[in-house]
């Protein structure tokens, strides 16, 4: 199927969901999103570009296979785990960078990189079921 | 009095959101066709994402949005993806 409103708002969607994705992730730190929701949104977006362009062209601007960067995502979310234990704390326990800028603390963590390794599983485990089926019907 | 206003038209609005979902829930079961029902569903969830952004300025609380942005971000994916599958049908059918 080609439509060409379906493929003009997608090429202006793709950018705009995918930053979207990474927003819900950051700010999953300490209010409502995360790695799990974010990752959806980005695979929708993916999804959406594929629906409108046919897998193959999707593939193309992921560059890479959905399942690298499933096997990627698992292996960044149990990494984050080990920080805890080189310093001797149980397996995922939170580890804490505190900076201070000015009058501000940022913190920077571990649980960070444990959502966007989970962030990397959603979208790589969605992408993978999504283009496998897109391919299976045309 | 602007804050008075504000909680009348929230509530009006709950209320008639509220009557327009049931409605389409209506419509829903009962649609002659699938793309009416297709139909039916695109409607409920922008309903929805109605709903959720009057409930944020009735619970005064902002977090809401954060829910409804996604859903209005996602929501006509699932739109597009049943009309191909019903123009899918409609092909497969002319040319048997």
């Amino acid at each position: 199927m080609k439509s060409l409103i379906l493929q003009t708002i997608a090429r202006l969607l793709l950018p705009l969901m995918i930053l979207f994705s990474v927003f819900l992730m950051l700010r999953g730190h300490n209010e409502p999103g995360g790695g799990f929701i974010g990752g959806l949104v980005g695979a929708g977006a993916f999804s959406l570009y594929a629906v409108a362009f046919g897998p193959a062209s999707a593939r193309g601007v992921l560059r890479a296979d959905p399942r690298t960067l499933l096997g990627l995502g698992l292996l960044v979310t149990v990494l984050s785990g080990f920080f805890a234990m080189v310093l001797g704390d149980a397996f995922l326990t939170g580890q804490w960078l505190i900076f201070h800028i000015g009058e501000a603390d940022f913190h920077l963590g571990t649980a960070l990189l444990f959502d966007i390794g989970v962030y990397l599983v959603v979208v790589g485990a969605t992408l993978t079921v999504i283009f496998s089926l897109e391919e299976e019907s045309t | 009095m602007a804050g008075e206003i504000v909680s009348i038209a929230v509530t009006v609005s709950l209320a008639l959101l509220c009557v327009a979902l049931v409605v389409a829930i209506v419509r829903l079961a009962k649609g002659p066709g699938l793309p009416d029902r297709v139909v039916a569903l695109d409607l409920i969830a922008y309903l929805a994402i109605s709903l959720i952004a009057t409930f944020a300025i009735a619970a005064d609380h902002p977090a809401f949005l954060d829910a409804a942005t996604p859903l209005a971000l996602i929501a006509f994916l699932g739109t597009i993806a049943f009309a191909r599958y019903i123009q899918k049908q409609a092909d497969q059918e002319e040319q048997p």
